[in-house]
């Protein structure tokens, strides 16, 4: 019973709060409502039992996808309001086609039902034995480990294009150049001399 | 009872209210960005449910790996997003195709 309120609950505030990721005005709120929804969506995976993809939506997503985002909303001096302008014009077109895509998942749901679903062999079969997060971790480093890399390679590729991308090289800054100064030597600055009174020093 | 058609009910709408984001905001590439987050959302959520219907672990390993692909989506969006507004002033992307050539 409690299960079936949990899951109302939150399928009710992530459909709620991804509506409202996209119709506010100001998008600091639709970004915090995106984090709303993810949060949610976390709930509805726990209650389908993806502990690990739950809270991998919570670390990754909330703690750092939707933080990325609100720095780039707030950073950037962005005119919200002549954005907005062609809302009212595209939402017609669009609302047509989100209603002509929902019929469209809804029969093929309907379809699904008609002929039911079954897979000849699990190729990784739920043990409720282990917990989730083993489980996942087992297969990962084992049966899916190539895969496993090359998503760290995907990562590591994404984070050394957006640091290329975003870095710039600025003319009008003047910067400490380390190498000059540890290559100064004493006798390239420094000069004894000996003056004799009344005369000073040649520079 | 909740069953998979409950999950897939709701990833359905959450889809139809990514692609319904995108045809709205057409103007603001950060709303066009989450949007394709919802989007991206509701298959790991479709991937999670037919996952536990079926018994089989490998939809939840293909949902983490359609998460880091998701992340350097954003990451790199994010980024050209930066360099267009450094260089534009404004990230309507009506104009956008003023970049080919």
């Amino acid at each position: 019973m409690i299960q079936v309120l949990a899951f109302y609950l939150f399928a009710a505030v992530v459909i709620a709060s991804a509506a409202l990721t996209i119709l506010s005005r100001n998008p600091v709120h639709a970004v915090l409502w995106l984090i709303m929804a993810f949060f949610n969506a976390a709930g509805l995976m726990l209650l389908a039992g993806a502990e690990f993809i739950a809270m991998l939506l919570v670390i990754v997503y909330v703690g750092a996808v939707a933080v990325l985002f609100l720095f780039v909303v707030m950073m950037l001096d962005i005119d919200f309001a002549e954005l907005r302008a062609g809302v009212v014009r595209y939402a017609a077109v669009g609302a047509a086609l989100a209603v002509a895509l929902a019929a469209e998942i809804v029969i093929a749901v309907g379809a699904w039902q008609a002929g039911g679903l079954s897979l000849g062999r699990r190729l990784a079969p739920v043990d409720a034995e282990t917990p989730n997060i083993e489980a996942i971790g087992k297969l990962l480093y084992s049966r899916y480990l190539l895969a496993f890399e090359a998503a760290g390679l995907v990562l590591l590729v994404a984070m050394i294009g957006a640091i290329v991308l975003t870095h710039r090289q600025r003319g009008d800054v003047h910067r400490q150049k380390v190498g000059r100064q540890v290559r100064r030597r004493a006798k390239d600055a420094v000069r004894k001399t000996n003056p004799t009174v009344g005369q000073g020093v040649e520079l | 009872m909740i069953g998979i058609t409950h999950y897939l009910v709701v990833s359905a709408i959450l889809f139809t209210l990514g692609v319904l984001g995108i045809f709205m905001n057409r103007k603001n590439l950060i709303v066009i960005l989450m949007a394709i987050e919802l989007i991206l959302l509701s298959v790991n959520l479709n991937l999670v449910a037919f996952s536990q219907a079926l018994g089989d672990l490998v939809g939840q390993v293909f949902a983490m790996f359609v998460l880091t692909v998701a992340a350097g989506e954003a990451a790199i969006g994010l980024a050209i997003l930066v360099i267009y507004f450094r260089g534009r002033g404004t990230i309507a992307v009506d104009d956008v195709n003023r970049m080919k050539g």
